[in-house]
């Protein structure tokens, strides 16, 4: 069983729903990246979803794209990524850590190099944003060799002949975007994502995360009563944007709280 | 000869091409891919659009044999195609009706495009007006202050111009935000894309509704020399015009298909726009794979050229397969070359050239004056310059 099927499978008989961060890997400083992922396992995150900057991120809001420009200014490519992964599983081996980027870095360093380096650094999980199912198939059996997750999205507007074709080559979780949208955006519907929750369960058993409008404990709290897993982006960067160095810490502990309690009331 | 039959159902031309983009976007694609498969067959639809093209845009656009600029460079002959003379002063006019026709069928509403010149954001303005469509036009922070006569074009034609300040604030940049927009608002909303890049199937609709060029230009030159030129010569900076005069080529055997691209300060500096030429690696960006000017992280890097419009860090994919196979070549000019091309275009044949037109010119001077008198280059001149003089005014210390 993989790091990521465990966490789920330890929350289902907890009764309890999984709490997933994201953070830019070098934002707003490489040296603390690491740092930040360890407090944010103690402040209630059960999985860290790492974001690999980039420079054209299509799919992501302004607030994540700041995110990157901020981790671009220091350099902050692939390998240094899984460099920081490989140093967080130093300490800690339990927590799993998806990475979230695009498919030209990876296709820059070449997909075999990148699946030995990953599986060596420790990385869970693989989600590229500009991957569809049809474009990734060698390196989605790559990932499999190496056991690593491939996480893919499903849309508001993924038609369910195409939920059954994701769902075929998607491994450890689905992750569901809630939203018409870039990440961060302003206009979740929580009957709507309930209704698609809903639709998906019925052609997997697979776990289902939510995100890219998750913006308050209110949004955590509805969700988590849906899916079984809660992404939390936008939010999160937007905190590491508004603190210095000396905040950065208590701040984003003290968000990941309030959305845990959220979450472990439903 | 082999019949040239590209792409392929999933938009691949070879390895390049495809479509490589956010969940978000695949229902999009696919409604759109669906809705071209069966319209671009459709005779209605293609009256429809022929229509608009001779009657709104003043097609066919003629052939100018431009003798004093021959006799000057010496060697072959050279024409030019003139696209300067469309309505709005490009072939990007083509494409805007071509797609806006569709969204119109399709029931959107409201336009979204990218601009880098500002050329591709007139013509969908202007094509929006006519139509009654809502236009929202993306263009780089940079580019807006480039090319100022431009932006007060679109806003007169009742378009909203968004400067995008992320990145480095060009055409990738506006790229990057017209897509943010479309996958927010994709219900109501059709993308003009003005190049022969981003997912399938834009790069095969533009070159379909940029193929005129080349189909007009076959026929033309028949009629003018009872042949077709030797060479035919086109600016790449995404690739549409090249791809709209090169497309009809393709079979035809004993044509040399030139692309030129931007080499900027010089191809040594990095400073440049030329992936094809630089031999660029191939990776993924805007939806396609391609040739593509990166770092070793994968991160697109900043590109130079004196004309916004060939300022793109990419190419189209089925450019990037045609110099795969060897079918076309490609080649680089400098802003230097591009801009003495300019002023000889100007003084010898009366034609104020765009900036990124001058790269074509450039490179047809160089390659006629290894030809013999009676052969024939053929130049796509895909724009005016009107939109450049404040450019070239600069370049040269003048305060107009």
């Amino acid at each position: 069983m993989s790091r990521i099927q465990s966490v789920f499978a330890e929350l289902k008989a907890q009764g309890k729903k999984a709490l997933i961060p994201y953070i830019t890997a070098g934002d707003p400083h490489p040296d603390q990246t690491v740092p930040l992922m360890h407090a944010l396992v103690a402040s209630g995150a059960d999985m860290i979803e790492l974001g690999v900057p980039f420079s054209d991120p299509m799919a992501d809001g302004p607030v994540i794209q700041r995110a990157s420009e901020r981790a671009l200014v220091h350099k902050i490519g692939l390998r240094k990524v899984l460099e920081m992964v490989k140093t967080f599983r130093e300490t800690n081996q339990k927590t799993p850590v998806v990475l979230m980027g695009y498919a030209n870095p990876v296709e820059a360093m070449g997909t075999t190099r990148f699946v030995a380096l990953a599986k060596d650094a420790g990385v869970d999980g693989v989600l590229t944003v500009d991957y569809p199912p049809e474009e990734c198939e060698s390196f989605n059996q790559q990932l499999a060799q190496a056991d690593i997750d491939s996480i893919f999205l499903l849309s508001p507007t993924t038609e369910p002949s195409r939920t059954e074709l994701i769902v075929k080559q998607a491994t450890g979780f689905l992750y569901y975007v809630s939203l018409k949208g870039v990440t961060g955006a302003a206009n979740l519907d929580i009957v709507e994502v309930k209704k698609r929750v809903a639709e998906i369960r019925k052609t997997t058993d697979m776990p289902i995360g939510v995100g890219f409008g998750v913006k308050d404990a209110a949004t955590a709290h509805e969700v988590a009563a849906i899916a079984d897993a809660v992404v939390v982006g936008s939010r999160m960067v937007l905190a590491i944007e508004q603190s210095n160095a000396n905040t950065l810490i208590p701040n984003v502990q003290a968000l990941m709280k309030e959305l845990r309690t959220a979450i472990d009331a439903v | 000869m082999q019949v040239y039959d590209m792409p392929d159902e999933r938009g691949h031309f070879g390895r390049f091409g495809g479509t490589f983009v956010a969940e978000t976007l695949v229902e999009a694609l696919e409604e759109l891919r669906v809705m071209y498969e069966k319209y671009r067959h459709d005779p209605e639809f293609l009256a429809e659009f022929a229509y608009d093209l001779k009657h709104f845009v003043g097609r066919p656009s003629p052939i100018y044999h431009a003798k004093r600029l021959s006799e000057k460079v010496g060697g072959a002959q050279i024409y030019l195609k003139r696209e300067d003379l469309n309505h709005t002063g490009a072939h990007k006019i083509n494409n805007t009706i071509g797609q806006a026709l569709l969204a119109k069928r399709m029931g959107k509403p409201r336009v979204i495009a990218e601009t880098g010149a500002g050329q591709h954001g007139v013509a969908t303005a202007t094509i929006a007006a006519r139509l009654g469509l809502e236009c929202v036009v993306y263009m780089g922070a940079e580019d807006v202050k480039r090319q100022a006569p431009n932006v007060f074009r679109m806003k007169l034609l009742g378009a909203t111009v968004v400067p995008v300040e992320s990145g480095s604030k060009t055409l990738k940049d506006a790229l990057n935000e017209a897509m943010r927009d479309w996958v927010t608002n994709i219900s109501n909303t059709f993308y003009i894309i003005g190049t022969v890049a981003g997912p399938h199937p834009y790069p095969m609709m533009v070159r379909d509704f940029q193929a005129v060029i080349g189909i007009e230009a076959k026929e033309q030159m028949q009629e003018m020399i009872g042949r077709q030129p030797d060479a035919v010569v086109a600016c790449v900076g995404g690739g549409s015009n090249a791809m709209g005069i090169f497309y009809p080529y393709i079979d035809v055997e004993g044509v040399r298909l030139f692309g030129v691209e931007a080499a900027g300060h010089g191809l040594e500096t990095g400073q440049h726009a030329a992936p094809l030429t630089a031999n660029s690696p191939v990776g993924v960006l805007h939806g396609n794979r391609t040739y593509l000017m990166q770092d070793e992280d994968g991160n697109i890097v900043e590109t130079h050229s004196i004309s916004a419009g060939l300022d793109y860090p990419g190419v189209g994919p089925e450019h990037a397969w045609l110099k795969d196979i060897k079918r076309a070549e490609y080649v680089a000019i400098t802003d230097d070359e591009a801009m003495n091309a300019f002023h000889q275009l100007c003084r010898t044949e009366g034609i104020i050239p765009a900036m990124e037109s001058s790269h074509a010119l450039a490179y047809a001077e160089k390659l006629a004056r290894t030809m013999s008198p009676d052969q024939v280059v053929l130049v796509n001149l895909s724009g005016r310059g009107d939109k450049d003089i404040n450019t070239v005014a600069r370049l040269a210390n003048i305060t107009l």
